[in-house]
């Protein structure tokens, strides 16, 4: 059949318009907007004592200069802490404007809107900002130190303190075989998009209405905010995100202070206003991710089977805590990954550093969980001389144990409760794939040629898909065309593609005549994100839902048309057909026109459903009580907990003795999330994964000085890999479908980030025989390490030296 | 003689446009701004990550590191040119872009026009009877950054591209 | 990053250039590839731009048997072309091969990146390591600087306001010589950690008369060095390169940045010191071969 979808690799319908310069992004919304700027912070901790805004008045073109003296309202009082928690014992975030402090290099303190963004520029250059410059705060064992505050009030600078156990974990340790401790480090890196965010407002004076379009992973709520801080009615409200040029978490975070500062200059000048974060902007005023210190200590016995586990992570959280502390809490919660551990305990505290926010980033808190985890198996297989892999393998969580309760608590608030998966498969795969039987002689040839080869793997288990909810509607109109939507967001994930194949394949309608809306308020009102991969598995199965009541109300009128049972009916290419009597059918977009009665006959269509049309019932209302006219359905979905997808993944690396380059020859992945419902847009998910995964371990970091200033906050020096610096992927599939959802899916969107450091640390270790326990690792400090007398050589490296001797 | 604005006359995907323009204005914020060709996207402005790569007298140049005032007189390609119309009035597609759009070589697109701008030139000005080897598309994709695909994909739609050109 | 305003000028010829620049606050423009991010940071601010890409006559290769004049509007992608020139000095497309990507190549120039003296620029140090000149033409008249007068620090030249470089002429290679360029960048494309380019020059013999390095990265300004004294007289094939790499860590003296340490940028210029000259030695003995 020509409709079922599900599970094809159907080509994307969003490219067309990429592909040809017709996407709208948005800065390519409203070209006679006004254009805002802003000062920022150029000091990461600092009283303001004056801003002079004299100079700039002169600048032709200037409209308006906004500091904080001219908020008012619920726009005076500080941004909102999104996500509240109980641990989160001393939040903190900043105001649209700086209110008399800034606390990172990059803090908005004025707004300019001018009639171009080069002449609003040349404001913001003649304002004069006067600062009182404060001891700074930067990285988490400052904060730790606390030698500084980053807010007065907070001297520990500890945010929260994230607590979860297991069982008890100290008897536990006492009790275990063997032990052992070990501190290691995670460094920051970024999401950053290749669009930057932007924000474009435009007030309807006579309708007292607001449009505005924002670069957002998160839509329906940014309206929210903005209602709310503005006082608006929530109904003259609307908010939609168009082309969105990626977004891998930075931005869900909302309402960032542009959202709010856009729209407000917007009503109060009458006029079109945009703002269009530049590339600098984005990297002293958007956020950040991953810096944390683990302190890791294991017991285990002689086989390597873990016995306790016991974790505190000092998670760097930035100035501010818009974001709660969702980062440490998948940190603390997702690290026990595929494994079975008798008794676990986990701290977080999150400290304030005077930098940018740190916010979810693709993986938010995973791979640093991945890292402590993997590197702490790693660590027992040396201790113990074992086979890395066989000390994972006698930890795993084995297929029959599943649904497998954690004892924990996510970020959504519900168990962590693994509801499917096959670890062990996933394992033997990746073995295979990545040739880990071969390791010594692939290990021998490299030595041939002068280069270091070493082998790491690391395993992860993603949930995916968190509630509340999403919703979907789809409804067929009377020309056969199926208008789909669902609230949350798109930023390249080809969720128009991957929806409409669920609907083509729900409903049996050719593909051609679906069409999606994502993230326009004005289509679906109700909706949480796209975050924590969650949209195949929360939109995709609403809208699935919907288009099931689409089915069963189509069914029903053409069964009453067609003189049969709706459960011999059946729909396909468009066509509701009695099941086995070809011929006996009726057009779907026929039910459509049926299934609301008519006055007026406005087109050809209308006519067939207008009150002469057709003998009725004389007793019988036209629309049936607790029916509705029109072909729709709008339903929702609302999981009981999140769904787990998992993978494994391998990297070898080879390394030059000589210049310490690193370069990965090959990364192996194995993947399982569940139901696929586009394979190749899943593995372009995995692909991008990967690439970022390789850039956080080898390449990206933002560098912070002492001052609290981002050395390389450009492109220049902020070293995301080109196309040269990605290793070629190899990848394998197995499939658990997923027991909790209709469709049997799991995230897939973070998955490929995950293990990367991990593996790629580990293989390094592997390739020098010296213990990596900071990550990410350049050729110069890799330098630095291998000629250091003090750092620790691995027992692998010296049986290896022993058995070469021997 | 120094200008603060200037007229400048250039050819736009065949096309003699017209633009009045201040004279620091970057090429890129005219195609998008003056011109509305809002296909250029811009990604950086300090010339790293290609995604503004437009196609200037033959040669892709990234346009945030040109004045607008420095193609007059100039032909400029963008993006919006790369099809070209049948006879229908219809659309006939780039190899290039049929390529990117068969082998998922995009995810969210902003990176896309400058890629496609970049391996246009490359495939257009070689002999493409000859073999295309992995350095050849590693030079011709180097240059632009994309945080989406991880690349795998834009390379093979650059064989893919090639193997049209060739065939056609 | 948008440009603060400027005042912009295109003379159609070098004379009303030079008038142009004389003016307080003038720079030129040519390739724009370096000056472009500066303004769009708006880390410079020129009161007039004059942009010097309309100017006829110095867009020229020039090559003969005594070198390569190669001229102010010349773009690295036409340098990296020109067969003629590679044939006279093997360095220029060795190194021009290393800047950037292609769409930079495509508008940057050869000699502007040489006025801008940037110490993580690949022809600066082969303006350096080939003895090249520069010439420069003011209001007063044209003269020819060698590479020692003319880089005085970094990004920092000796030529004065209002002048302009029209040519850099990089000396033909000698017989008996070879050269290699190499580099190692964080990715590829980047300015380079450390970059060295060598030449090596035998003697009837097949011995090593001399052996001398320039580097990228390293040092304010590009700097020679004369290795010859671990190499001086051996037969080629025994030549101890390593040793001539272990006196080249010993001459430098790098900076630590975000991307290398000092001591990581001396290791490299040891390891590529070693390398290049092995290579330059078989290229040499190649030539000397045909000879």
């Amino acid at each position: 059949m020509t409709t079922k979808l599900f599970g094809e690799p159907v080509r994307r319908r969003e490219d067309q318009r990429l592909i040809t310069g017709k996407g709208r992004y948005l800065d390519d919304i409203g070209h006679t907007a006004l254009a805002a700027a802003f000062v920022r912070s150029p000091h990461a901790h600092a009283r303001i004592t004056d801003i002079d805004v004299d100079e700039a008045l002169d600048v032709e073109g200037l409209v308006a200069i906004y500091t904080y003296e001219d908020l008012t309202g619920p726009m005076a009082e500080p941004l909102p802490v999104l996500i509240p928690h109980p641990q989160l014992h001393a939040p903190r975030t900043g105001f649209p404007l700086a209110n008399g402090e800034v606390n990172h290099v990059g803090e908005p303190v004025v707004m300019v809107v001018a009639t171009d963004r080069y002449v609003a520029e040349d404001a913001c250059d003649r304002i004069v900002v006067s600062y009182e410059e404060l001891p700074v705060v930067v990285g988490v064992d400052a904060a730790r130190a606390a030698e500084h505050a980053v807010h007065e009030e907070i001297p520990d600078n500890v945010a929260a303190r994230h607590h979860q156990e297991t069982g008890d974990v100290e008897p536990a340790l006492a009790a275990a075989p063997r032990t052992l401790s070990f501190t290691q480090y995670i460094e920051r890196s970024a999401c950053m998009p290749m669009e930057g965010k932007g924000v474009h407002a435009k007030w309807d004076a006579d309708d007292s209405s607001l449009r505005v379009y924002t670069s957002t992973q998160a839509s329906t709520s940014v309206r929210a905010a903005i209602a709310a801080k503005l006082k608006l009615s929530l109904d003259k409200v609307e908010v939609i995100a168009p082309d969105v040029g990626g977004g891998f978490g930075v931005k869900i975070v909302h309402p960032w202070p542009e959202e709010l500062l856009v729209p407000l200059a917007a009503i109060n000048l009458g006029r079109e206003v945009k703002w269009a974060e530049d590339r600098r902007e984005h990297f002293i005023g958007s956020a950040h991710e991953r810096q944390q210190r683990q302190e890791i200590t294991v017991g285990y016995d002689d086989d390597g089977r873990i016995t306790a586990l016991d974790v505190h992570i000092w998670h760097d959280n930035g100035a501010y805590t818009p974001y709660g502390i969702i980062v440490p809490i998948v940190t603390a919660t997702q690290l026990v990954g595929p494994y079975a551990l008798p008794v676990y305990r986990v701290v977080v505290e999150s400290v304030f550093t005077n930098t940018v926010i740190v916010t979810p980033y693709r993986g938010a808190g995973r791979p640093q969980g991945c890292y402590a985890m993997e590197r702490t198996m790693d660590r027992i297989a040396d201790d113990l001389g074992l086979d890395r892999a066989v000390v994972r393998e006698r930890n795993l969580i084995q297929a029959d144990q599943f649904p497998y309760d954690h004892r924990l608590t996510f970020q959504d608030g519900r168990p962590v409760i693994y509801d499917s998966g096959d670890y062990p498969g996933l394992l033997d795969k990746l073995r295979t794939l990545v040739g880990w039987s071969e390791a010594e002689h692939l290990r021998a040839d490299a030595a041939e040629r002068g280069k270091l080869l070493g082998v790491g793997m690391a395993l992860y288990v993603e949930g995916t898909g968190p509630g509340p909810y999403e919703g979907g509607h789809v409804q067929v109109l009377g020309s056969g065309k199926v208008l789909v939507s669902t609230g949350l967001t798109s930023q390249g994930q080809g969720h128009e593609t991957a929806f409409a194949q669920i609907v083509a394949s729900e409903l049996g309608v050719p593909i051609e005549d679906v069409e999606v809306t994502t993230g326009d308020t004005r289509r679906f009102g109700y909706a949480v994100g796209t975050f924590a991969s969650r949209a195949a598995v929360m939109s995709g199965n609403a809208i699935a839902l919907a288009a099931r009541g689409v089915r069963e109300k189509a069914l029903r009128i053409a069964a009453d048309v067609l003189e049969a049972a709706p459960e011999d009916l059946e729909i396909d290419a468009g066509l509701v057909q009695v099941k086995g009597v070809p011929g006996t059918s009726i057009p779907l977009r026929t039910v459509a026109v049926l299934s609301n009665p008519l006055r007026y006959a406005f087109d050809e269509a209308a006519k067939q459903a207008t009150q002469f049309a057709k003998a009725g019932d004389d007793d019988k209302p036209p629309v049936a009580v607790g029916d509705a006219p029109g072909l729709e359905h709008r339903d929702y979905y609302s999981p009981i907990r999140s769904t787990f997808a998992s993978g494994a993944h391998a990297a070898i690396v080879e390394i030059d003795p000589a210049t310490w380059e690193i370069d990965v020859v090959k990364y192996a992945v194995v993947h399982d999330c569940g139901n696929v419902v586009n394979p190749m847009i899943v593995e372009g998910q995995v692909h991008g994964g990967v690439a970022q995964g390789v850039g956080g371990a080898l390449y990206e970091r933002m560098a912070y000085d002492a001052d609290g200033q981002l050395q390389n906050a450009s492109f220049m020096d902020f070293l995301m890999p080109y196309a040269s610096e990605v290793p070629n992927i190899d990848i394998d599939h197995q499939q658990t479908p997923s027991p909790l959802n209709p469709l049997g899916i799991k995230g897939a969107g973070e998955a490929g980030v995950i293990p990367g450091t991990a593996a790629i640390a580990s293989a390094i270790e592997d390739a020098v025989g010296r213990r990596i326990a900071s990550m990410p690792i350049s050729p110069t400090e890799l330098y630095d390490l291998v000629r250091d007398p003090s750092s620790e050589r691995t027992a692998t490296a010296a049986r290896r030296e022993a058995g070469a001797m021997a | 003689m120094t200008d603060t604005e200037r007229t400048i006359t250039v050819t736009v995907n065949g096309v003699p446009r017209e633009a009045t323009v201040p004279v620091r204005r970057l090429l890129s914020d005219a195609l998008r701004h003056d011109l509305g060709l809002t296909g250029t996207h811009v990604g950086c402005e300090h010339g790293v990550c290609g995604a503004c790569t437009v196609i200037v007298d033959g040669d892709p140049v990234r346009s945030c590191l040109m004045l607008a005032v420095q193609v007059d007189g100039s032909e400029v390609r963008t993006v919006e040119g790369l099809a070209r119309e049948d006879h229908q009035g219809g659309q006939v597609l780039h190899p290039v872009q049929e390529a990117f759009r068969e082998c998922h070589a995009l995810q969210c697109g902003f990176c896309t026009p400058g890629f496609l701008m970049t391996i246009a030139a490359g495939l257009e000005e070689r002999d493409n009877s000859v073999e295309l080897t992995e350095e050849d598309v590693d030079d011709m994709v180097g240059g632009n950054l994309c945080r989406c695909t991880g690349y795998a994909n834009i390379k093979k739609a650059v064989h893919h591209a090639a193997a049209a050109m060739r065939d056609a | 990053m948008k440009p603060a305003p400027f005042r912009y000028a295109d003379p159609r010829a070098l004379d009303e250039a030079l008038a142009l620049l004389s003016e307080d606050g003038a720079k030129v423009l040519a390739g724009g590839q370096s000056l472009l991010p500066l303004l769009s940071m708006r880390l410079a601010a020129p009161a007039v731009l004059v942009d010097i890409n309309r100017v006829p006559g110095l867009d020229a290769i020039e090559v003969d048997d005594t070198g390569v004049r190669v001229g102010a509007l010349v773009r690295h992608s036409t340098l990296l072309a020109d067969e003629g020139a590679a044939r006279v000095q093997p360095l220029l497309a060795r190194a021009t091969a290393n800047v950037a990507h292609p769409a930079i190549r495509n508008r940057g120039t050869t000699v502007g990146s040489i006025a801008h003296a940037d110490p993580s620029g690949e022809m600066t140090s082969v303006l350096a390591l080939t003895d090249g000149t520069v010439t420069v033409a003011s209001a007063a008249g044209t003269e020819v600087l060698g590479w020692r007068d003319f880089f005085v620090g970094p990004l920092e030249t000796s030529i004065p306001g209002g002048a302009v470089v029209t040519s850099a002429f990089f000396p033909a290679l000698p017989q008996r010589s070879g050269t290699a360029f190499a580099e190692i960048a964080r990715r590829k494309g980047d300015y380079a950690v450390c970059g060295a380019g060598v030449v090596v020059t035998l003697d009837g013999d097949r011995r090593v008369e001399s052996a001398r390095a320039s580097y990228v990265s390293v040092g304010l300004t590009p700097e020679v060095h004369d290795l010859t004294d671990a190499v001086a007289g051996a037969p080629v094939e025994q030549a101890d390169w390593a040793a001539a790499g272990e006196l080249a860590r010993t001459l430098v003296d790098p900076d630590t940045d975000i991307h290398a340490s000092a001591d990581y940028r001396r290791l490299l210029v040891g390891v590529l010191t070693e390398r290049t000259l092995a290579s330059a030695a078989a290229e040499a003995v190649a030539g000397a071969t045909r000879e």
